[in-house]
């Protein structure tokens, strides 16, 4: 049944990834900006312009170039960056780990600094506690990622220089990393050094990314747990004597988790989109600081290839929160 | 003894911690180690394809992997490269070139002068991505003869020695390309330059260790690190943390705060690019009275002193005061009341204005949306009310090379071998892509100076030019850029006009 859903899910996905390459191909060349205007040389003619645009294969009619390009895609081939001068689907191999390792870092500080706070704010509603927890959440809610990124670089770049503020690791020793996986395998290998190091360097990108989320995290999650709290399952186990803590960890927790998980998955992928700006003032090598490069310089197939690949992420990341929504309620479960 | 699971993590947070309170966000690089934080990334091993090899910036990086084949000193002046010496014969119809011997590859292998010609024939083809093959494809039928190369001028093309030492003037090696192709010489170039690729991370850093190959001086420096920073005020804080030795391109006002720091310093230094707006030829900038009474309601100096803080030079016309044909006789003052004579002699007044639109780009340059609005302002006083159009710098490009900019938009344009035909020459000349102001009368004037094989007539040819242009008012020459470099105290650091931060023009100040 589960399987049979999943798959369904799957097809539906396919035609949502046609519809989003149909879609992104045709913007990017009706949009202005032709990438072949910026590389003319002064002396060109006509001619030399002609040339150029055939030597970048974009000559032909929209519909000509499209069926090329999926021919092409089709076949694992998604065409060689105009700017970078290297294949497109290596390029994304090599820079995709770095901002699923960058987003999932923001992502479980987010989940475990937001959760906290929500539980803290759920055992401490109606003291003087809940309204500072909910006026400094407020604040965190406010402020977007890339201000807080500006503010983070200042902290702990001038201020108090702790932490490193670019960069995926420490540009003057090698890493000696096979895989562009740095976080996994420096644990496999043992390479604690390197591990510490990556840690050091995710830490402000973290946090700028991180914070926002989880101030939203932890706004919903506290709702859900004072809703919680007002049945009458819990007030029958208040009754029966059972601690703030548990009630509040074993009774409301698991019934105010759905709708935060819900939540959670739309933001992330919000959060994901947030690489793009925050890998830019960090210096961190993901796709988000390629896919500005590639928009600047008008990088066709480049740009074609992110998108998909951000499509890809928020489809998969939809999937599985369903998934995981309907493991923590039955009643979606059955249905 | 055994180890619990909550022990071993807690061992692993403690590690870390130290790690963090002991090294902090500054690991002491080696005073052999050079890092810079640098403005743009570098998106293309390859010093001569594509949009990476024109872009003025990155040529810091290129001259130091690859050599040029005539070298350039900081002042523009052009010093012997691979090629020892270079000329021309009498009737200027063939060239000659002599090789540095005893040159090798970052491998080990000879350069010789067959990867020379090579060189030189890949970048003259048409169906090249090279964006300088124009003139490299201007000399061809190249001989060799030992340390001796010599080839016929297709076409006689003054600027061509000067083109050696500038954007995509690299020599590459032959043996190594053809082994590896395009795709294996950008995940591992060699070139003969003062440093060899020792690590790249897109987007993050470039690690260079010096060249033991090296044919020059030896660099001051082991190591250079150019970390990849486009965010201006990231490459603030790494300059203010100690993080990396030097930066360029902050902020004019971060600039003067940061050179007063303690063991910092900063040197600002005029280069070879410009701003200007152009003008297009369609209404109403037809009417020559429009056009030089937008010129002359400009003060220049006004906003080089309020909005730039006093670092950049205004200019009269596309000639910069280092370029060969820079003439200080050419004026185009700033008079708003001769401007407004102008104005009403063709109908036009503050109460009844002469309309247009003014594109820009915004924070392309430093503030140039900001010296836009303040242009704008100037005009408003006079009769000239513009709306102000931002758009990004590819689309200013195409609508360029259209024909369809509106009519005055703004740009930058660099020189950095300091000749006419790269500043005034391809930004007027009718045929030229990158011209906006397409006429007969500038056309007839310039075409002749394209082949002109008497150097002062020449150059003399393009003074009246630029004059002439200033009479016309077909262009608004704004300023020349000035260039913010700050850096460690204990370094010495020798500006370059051309732009490029290159390693070795940094050294220990001890």
């Amino acid at each position: 049944m589960i399987a049979l859903a999943i798959l369904r899910r799957l097809l539906v996905a396919l035609v949502t990834l046609a519809g989003v390459a149909v879609v992104v191909f045709v913007l990017l060349r009706v949009v202005p900006g032709d990438p072949i205007a910026m590389m003319i040389s002064p002396g060109a003619s006509q001619a030399d312009i002609a040339a150029l645009r055939a030597h970048y294969g974009l000559d032909g009619s929209l519909l000509s170039q499209f069926a090329v390009w999926v021919r092409y895609a089709l076949r694992g081939d998604f065409g060689t960056s105009i700017s970078l001068h290297r294949d497109v689907l290596a390029l994304l191999g090599e820079r995709l780990p770095a901002t699923l390792e960058l987003a999932t870092a923001a992502l479980e500080f987010a989940i475990v600094v937001g959760g906290a706070v929500a539980i803290l704010g759920a055992m401490a509603r109606r003291t003087w506690l809940e309204p500072v927890i909910d006026t400094v959440n407020g604040l965190m809610l406010a402020i977007p990622d890339f201000v807080w990124a500006l503010a983070l670089v200042l902290a702990f770049g001038v201020v108090w220089p702790l932490l490193p503020l670019t960069g995926r690791v420490d540009p003057s020793v090698s890493a000696g990393m096979t895989t562009p996986f740095y976080f996994i395998e420096s644990l496999l290998r043992l390479r604690f050094d390197v591990f510490f190091d990556l840690v050091k360097h995710l830490a402000l990108p973290t946090l700028a990314l991180g914070l926002p989320l989880a101030a939203v995290i932890a706004r919903v999650l506290k709702g859900a747990l004072n809703e919680a709290m007002a049945q009458d399952y819990v007030l029958l186990a208040r009754l029966k004597g059972m601690s703030e803590v548990r009630l509040v960890l074993q009774e409301a927790l698991r019934n105010a988790i759905g709708p935060t998980l819900a939540l959670t998955g739309v933001q992330f992928t919000f959060l994901i989109g947030g690489t793009v700006i925050i890998e830019r003032i960090f210096a961190y090598p993901g796709i988000g600081n390629m896919a500005i490069e590639a928009v600047i310089n008008r990088d066709l197939p480049l740009i074609q290839g992110l998108v998909l690949v951000f499509a890809v992420i928020f489809i998969l990341i939809n999937i599985a929160v369903d998934l995981l929504v309907a493991l923590f309620n039955p009643r979606l479960r059955h249905a | 003894m055994e180890v619990t699971r909550r022990q071993t993590l807690a061992l692993g947070a403690g590690a870390f911690l130290t790690d963090l309170l002991t090294t902090g966000a500054v690991r002491a690089a080696g005073k052999d180690t050079l890092t810079i934080a640098f403005n743009v990334n570098l998106p293309s091993f390859d010093p001569t394809d594509g949009t990476s090899a024109v872009n003025p910036t990155i040529q810091a990086i290129y001259r130091s992997i690859f050599d040029q084949y005539i070298g350039q000193a900081p002042d523009l002046t052009l010093k012997p490269g691979i090629l020892t010496a270079w000329g021309w014969n009498d009737d200027k119809s063939k060239l000659w070139m002599d090789v540095r011997p005893d040159v090798k590859w970052q491998d080990g292998l000879p350069l010789t002068p067959e990867d020379v010609v090579w060189s030189l024939e890949r970048a003259g083809k048409k169906d090249s991505a090279n964006p300088i093959s124009f003139i490299w494809s201007t000399a061809g039928n190249y001989k060799i003869d030992g340390n001796r190369v010599t080839a016929d001028a297709i076409r006689y093309e003054p600027t061509f020695f000067m083109w050696m030492a500038f954007l995509t003037g690299y020599v590459l090696p032959k043996a190594y390309y053809e082994k590896v192709g395009a795709e294996g010489f950008e995940k591992k170039p060699i070139g003969s330059g003062p440093y060899m690729v020792d690590e790249y991370q897109g987007n993050a850093f470039l690690r260079l260790k010096a060249n033991p190959h090296y044919w020059g001086d030896k660099p001051a420096f082991e190591t250079v690190i150019f970390k990849f920073v486009p965010d201006a005020t990231t490459r603030v804080a790494e300059i203010e943390s100690g993080s990396s030795d030097i930066t360029l391109e902050v902020p004019y006002e971060e600039f003067d705060r940061l050179k007063k720091i303690k063991g910092l310093s900063g040197v600002a230094t005029p280069i070879s690019d410009i701003g200007m707006i152009f003008i297009t030829n369609k209404e109403p900038m037809l009417d020559k009275n429009v056009r030089l009474a937008a010129i002359m309601a400009i003060d220049k100096k006004a906003i080089v002193e309020r909005l730039l803080h006093g670092y950049g030079v205004p200019i009269e016309t596309l000639e910069a005061p280092e370029y060969s044909a820079f003439d200080p006789s050419i004026k185009t003052p700033y008079d708003p009341k001769k401007a407004m004579e102008l104005l009403a002699a063709s109908g036009y007044s503050p109460e009844k204005p002469v309309k247009f639109t003014i594109q820009t780009t915004r924070g392309f340059k430093p503030k140039d949306y900001e010296m836009i609005q303040a242009i704008v302002g100037m005009w408003r006083k006079v009769g000239i009310e513009a709306d102000i159009e931002v758009y990004e710098i590819a689309k200013h490009f195409e609508l360029r090379t259209t024909h369809k900019l509106a009519p005055a938009a703004f740009y930058n344009w660099g020189d950095a071998i300091g000749d006419p035909t790269t500043s005034t020459g391809f930004a007027m000349f009718g045929p030229s892509p990158h011209s906006a102001f397409k006429t007969d009368d500038l056309d007839a004037k310039i075409g002749p100076l394209w082949g002109e094989k008497d150097e002062k007539k020449r150059i003399d040819g393009w003074k009246a030019v630029d004059a002439y242009i200033a009479e016309q008012g077909y262009v608004i020459p704004l300023l020349q850029y000035v260039q913010p470099i700050v850096y460690k105290s204990d370094h010495k650091v020798t500006p370059n006009k051309s732009g490029a931060l290159q390693p070795t023009l940094v050294s220990p100040a001890t």
